[in-house]
C-alpha cells in the first residue's frame, strides 16, 4: 500500500505546484496580496508532498518491498543499508524526484526566507511553481518511482556496483543541491524582469551562494569518485557528463561575482540577469544530458526516448521563455551605473569574459559531436587535447588576473598602487618557479607556469586576509576561494607533471617498483563481501628487506548485478598518493597489476574543499551581520 | 557624453573581437582533436589513415585473445564482416571477454596492426556501447533484442 501513498502524494504536490505557480504569478500585481500568501503556503505544502513521496520510496528501498518495480529493479536484500538509501537516487526516476525535492527545498526556503519586496518573492515563487510543476508532470507520465511489480519478486536485481560507494551517498544531492539552487536565482531574475523591482540580486545573493558551494563541493567530489573508482588514476576525463556540472559552475561563478556588482554598484544590472538565466539552463541542459540517455556512460541509467523529448520540451520552454522575458522586460530596466576603466567593475568585466569565454569552450566541445551524430550520424568524440587547446589557457589567463581584482577599489581604481600592492604574491610566485626549476625534475614549461600562477593566487589572498585582519568572517571569503584556486592549480600541475606509472604482471614472490617505491606481490586470496567476492591483492609496499606496509587492491565481482569492478588501494602522505589497482587475471597464480605514483594529488580536492570553505564563511558571516545590524551595511561589508 | 560613448564602443569592439578570437580557437581545437569512430568494416575500407587517432569498436573476435610478453595483449575486432589485429600494453577491463563489445583509441601502425592505447572499461555484461550497435547494425550482424 505504501507505494499508492507515495503517488497520491505526487499528485497532491502538482495540484499545489500549479496552485503555486497561478497564485505566485497573479501575486506580482499589487493588490493581489491574497494570492501572495497563497503561494508561500503553497510552497510550503508542496515541500511536505514531495517529502513525504521521497520519504515514501526511501522507506520502501529500506524495508526492500520489492512490490516496488524501482525497488526490485535496483535494490537487492543484501546490500548495505546506506547503499540501500543512497539506491534510491541510483537511479532515473529516483534521482528525479530528489531533483524535485531540492526544488521544493529552495521554493520553501523563499517562501520563508522573504528575501526582497513581496512582489518580488510572488513572482520567484510563481517560477519555481511552473518549474516545480513541469518536472512533477514529466515524473509522473514518463518516471514514475511508485509502478508496481506483480508478482513480487524474492530478490531485487541490485544496483551497479560502481555506485554502491559512500561517494554516491554524497555526490548527487551535492550536485543537485548546486544545480537546482541555480533555480531560485533563475526564478528571482525571472520575477525581477517581470515586476522591474530592483535589489533581486541581493534577495537571490544566498542561494546563488548556497548553489555554488554545492556545486563546488559536488564536482570535487565527483572528481575524488571518479579518481578512487575507476582504476585509471586520473581525476578528470572531460567526460560530457562531468563537463554539463563544470559549465552551470563556471556560469555559477561568473554571476556571484558580476552579481556582487550589481548588489555594491549597480553595474551590469542586465547583464547579471542573463546569467542567472543562463546559468540554469546549463543546469537544465545538464539534466538533460545525463538523464535522457544521449550520452552513454555510469551516469545514463536508461535511454527511453519519450524521456529525452519531455526534457527537451522542458528546456526550451524554460530558456526560450526566459529569454523571451528578458528581450520584452530588459530594456525597460535602468542602465547600469558608469565606473572607471580601472576599477574593480573592470576587473570583474574581465572575469566575467573569460569564465564565459571558458565554458563556450567547454560548451562546443561537449554538444558538438552529438549534434554532428544528429545532423549526419557522424560518430565523433572531442578529447582532452580540444581542451588542453582551448579551454587551458583561457581559465589559466583568468587566474592570472585574478588577484588583480579584490586590490582595485569600486568605481575608481589605482592600477599602480595594486600592482605595488601586490609585489609580495610576486615574489613568492617568482620563488615557486625558481624552486620548481631547481629543484624538481622533469622541470617542464607547464609545471613551471602553473607553480608561479599558484603562487601569486596564494600569495595575493594572505596579502589581502593581512589587509582584512579584523573584519568580520564574510571579508575573508573572496581570498579562500581564491587561494582555493592555486591549492587545486597546484594539484593539478603537480599530477599531470610527475605522474609515474607502471604496469606488471607478476607471480607471487616477485616485485615491480614505480616512482621511488618498491612493491612485492604476496599472491591473491579469495574474499566474501557481504554482496560480492573479490579476488583481493596482498601487495607488500617495501622498504630494504622490511614490509613497510600492505595495499590490498581488489577485483570484485557482483553476482546479484552480474558486473564486475575494481576497488584500488591508496596509500597517501597528504603530498604523494601510491595508487594500485588489480588487473586481469594472467594464469598460473600471475595478475596484471597498475600502479601510479600522483605527486601533489590530494592538493586537487584540497583546494575544492578550501573554495567551498570560502563561499562558506561569506554565507555565515552575512547571516551574523543581518542579525546584529540592519540589513544594508550587511551586504556592503559581505560584498567586500 | 560623447567620451562615454567612445569608450562604450571601444568595449564593444573589445568584446567582439574577444568573442571572435575564442570562436577562432574553438574552431581551430575542433578540427585538430577530434577523434573518429570506425568499425573494422571502415578499417577494411581504407578509410582510416595510418598514425591518425581515432576510436575502434566492435566485439572482441572468439578464440583471438592472446597474452604475450608482459603485459602486451593481442586480440581481434570484429564488425562481422572484417576484422582488425589489435596490439595493447596494458591491464584489460574487467569485463573484457571474447564474443563482447569493446571500444578502444589508438592508431594503425604501418603493418596494419591496430597500436590501441586505451581500451574502454565496461562495467556491465549487458551494457553494448552504442556505437558498437550501430557498427554491427551496418555490418547486419545486429539482430534486434539479442542483448
Amino acid at each position: 500500500m505504501i507505494g499508492e501513498l507515495g503517488q497520491v502524494s505526487l499528485c497532491f504536490a502538482l495540484a499545489l505546484s500549479l496552485v503555486m505557480a497561478a497564485a505566485g504569478l497573479m501575486g506580482t500585481q499589487a493588490p493581489n496580496a491574497v494570492a501572495r500568501k497563497l503561494a508561500s503556503s503553497s510552497a510550503m505544502g508542496l515541500l511536505v508532498f514531495v517529502g513525504l513521496a521521497f520519504g515514501v520510496l526511501t522507506y520502501a528501498f529500506v524495508v526492500s518491498d520489492f512490490s516496488v518495480l524501482l525497488v526490485a529493479s535496483h535494490s537487492h536484500t543484501l546490500k548495505p543499508l546506506v547503499y540501500k538509501i543512497s539506491g534510491v537516487w541510483g537511479n532515473h526516476e529516483g534521482s528525479m524526484l530528489l531533483w524535485v525535492l531540492v526544488l521544493s527545498l529552495y521554493a520553501a526556503m523563499v517562501a520563508g526566507l522573504k528575501r526582497g519586496g513581496e512582489r518580488l518573492t510572488s513572482g520567484a515563487l510563481g517560477m519555481q511553481g511552473l518549474l516545480a510543476a513541469a518536472f512533477l508532470l514529466f515524473i509522473l507520465f514518463t518516471s514514475n518511482p511508485f509502478l508496481r511489480l506483480d508478482p513480487t519478486p524474492f530478490e531485487g536485481a541490485g544496483l551497479t556496483p560502481l555506485l554502491q560507494d559512500p561517494g554516491l551517498a554524497m555526490h548527487p544531492p551535492m550536485l543537485y543541491a548546486g544545480y537546482v539552487g541555480l533555480s531560485a536565482a533563475f526564478s528571482y531574475a525571472a520575477a525581477a524582469l517581470l515586476v522591474g523591482e530592483e535589489g533581486w540580486a541581493r534577495a537571490a545573493r544566498p542561494f546563488m551562494l548556497i548553489a555554488w558551494i554545492a556545486l563546488t563541493s559536488g564536482i570535487a567530489l565527483g572528481s575524488w569518485w571518479a579518481y578512487y573508482e575507476l582504476g585509471w588514476g586520473g581525476f578528470w576525463a572531460w567526460d560530457p557528463v562531468e563537463n554539463a556540472s563544470l559549465m552551470p559552475w563556471l556560469i555559477a561563478t561568473a554571476l556571484l561575482h558580476s552579481a556582487l556588482a550589481t548588489e555594491k554598484s549597480g553595474a551590469f544590472r542586465t547583464w547579471t540577469l542573463l546569467l542567472a538565466i543562463a546559468g540554469f539552463s546549463l543546469s537544465l541542459i545538464g539534466t538533460f544530458l545525463v538523464r535522457s540517455g544521449v550520452l552513454s556512460s555510469v551516469h545514463a541509467f536508461a535511454s527511453d526516448p519519450t524521456r529525452g523529448f519531455f526534457i527537451m520540451v522542458l528546456i526550451a520552454l524554460a530558456i526560450g521563455g526566459a529569454l523571451a522575458l528578458f528581450a520584452w522586460r530588459a530594456p525597460t530596466l535602468q542602465g547600469g551605473a558608469a565606473f572607471a576603466p580601472v576599477s574593480r567593475e573592470s576587473a570583474l568585466v574581465l572575469n566575467n569574459v573569460f569564465l564565459v569565454a571558458s565554458c563556450a569552450c567547454v560548451f562546443v566541445g561537449t554538444l558538438y559531436p552529438l549534434v554532428l551524430d544528429a545532423i549526419n550520424g557522424t560518430k565523433i568524440t572531442v578529447g582532452p587535447p580540444y581542451y588542453a587547446l582551448t579551454f587551458a589557457p583561457i581559465f589559466f589567463a583568468l587566474l592570472v588576473l585574478v588577484p588583480f581584482g579584490p586590490a582595485l577599489g569600486w568605481k575608481r581604481g589605482d592600477l599602480k598602487a595594486a600592482w605595488r600592492s601586490l609585489y609580495p604574491a610576486l615574489g613568492l610566485a617568482a620563488v615557486a618557479a625558481i624552486a620548481i626549476l631547481a629543484i624538481v625534475s622533469p622541470r617542464g614549461l607547464a609545471a613551471t607556469g602553473a607553480f608561479a600562477v599558484a603562487g601569486w593566487l596564494i600569495g595575493a589572498s594572505l596579502l589581502d586576509i593581512r589587509k582584512r585582519r579584523g573584519a568580520r568572517a564574510s571579508a575573508f571569503a573572496a581570498a579562500l576561494a581564491h587561494a582555493g584556486l592555486g591549492i587545486s592549480l597546484m594539484g593539478v600541475a603537480g599530477t599531470t607533471a610527475w605522474r609515474s606509472e607502471a604496469l606488471a604482471v607478476l607471480a607471487p614472490g616477485q616485485t615491480m617498483t614505480v616512482g621511488p617505491y618498491t612493491l612485492r606481490f604476496d599472491g591473491v586470496t579469495e574474499e566474501k563481501g557481504p554482496n560480492y567476492f573479490a579476488d583481493r591483492a596482498h601487495i607488500a609496499l617495501m622498504d630494504g628487506s622490511r614490509v613497510k606496509a600492505m595495499l590490498l587492491p581488489e577485483h570484485r565481482f557482483y553476482p546479484a548485478e552480474g558486473q564486475d569492478m575494481n576497488d584500488t588501494a591508496i596509500r597517501t602522505t597528504g603530498l604523494r598518493d601510491l595508487y594500485l589497482a588489480l588487473g586481469d587475471d594472467r594464469g598460473g597464480g600471475r595478475f596484471a597489476l597498475r600502479a601510479y605514483v600522483s605527486p601533489l594529488a590530494p592538493l586537487i580536492w584540497l583546494g575544492g574543499l578550501v573554495m567551498a570553505l570560502g563561499g562558506i564563511l561569506s554565507f555565515w558571516g552575512r547571516v551574523r551581520v543581518k542579525e546584529a545590524e540592519p540589513a544594508a551595511p550587511a551586504v556592503a561589508l559581505a560584498a567586500e | 557624453m560623447n567620451a562615454k560613448k567612445k569608450r562604450r564602443l571601444a568595449f564593444a569592439a573589445a568584446l567582439v573581437l574577444a568573442g571572435a578570437g575564442v570562436a577562432g580557437v574553438i574552431v581551430y581545437g575542433l578540427g585538430q582533436n577530434t577523434m573518429y569512430f570506425r568499425s573494422p568494416s571502415d578499417v577494411a575500407a581504407k578509410m582510416v589513415g595510418e598514425g591518425v587517432a581515432f576510436r575502434l569498436g566492435g566485439l572482441v573476435e572468439k578464440g583471438s585473445l592472446q597474452h604475450g610478453a608482459g603485459a602486451q595483449v593481442h586480440f581481434r575486432v570484429t564488425d562481422g564482416n572484417s576484422s582488425v589485429s589489435a596490439d595493447y600494453n596494458g591491464v584489460l577491463p574487467a569485463l573484457f571477454r571474447e564474443g563482447q563489445g569493446v571500444v578502444a583509441t589508438g592508431r594503425m601502425d604501418a603493418r596494419g596492426i591496430f597500436i590501441a592505447n586505451e581500451v574502454l572499461a565496461k562495467h556491465d555484461e549487458k551494457y553494448m556501447p552504442p556505437e558498437v550497435v550501430d557498427a554491427l547494425k551496418r555490418s547486419g550482424r545486429w539482430k534486434e533484442g539479442s542483448q
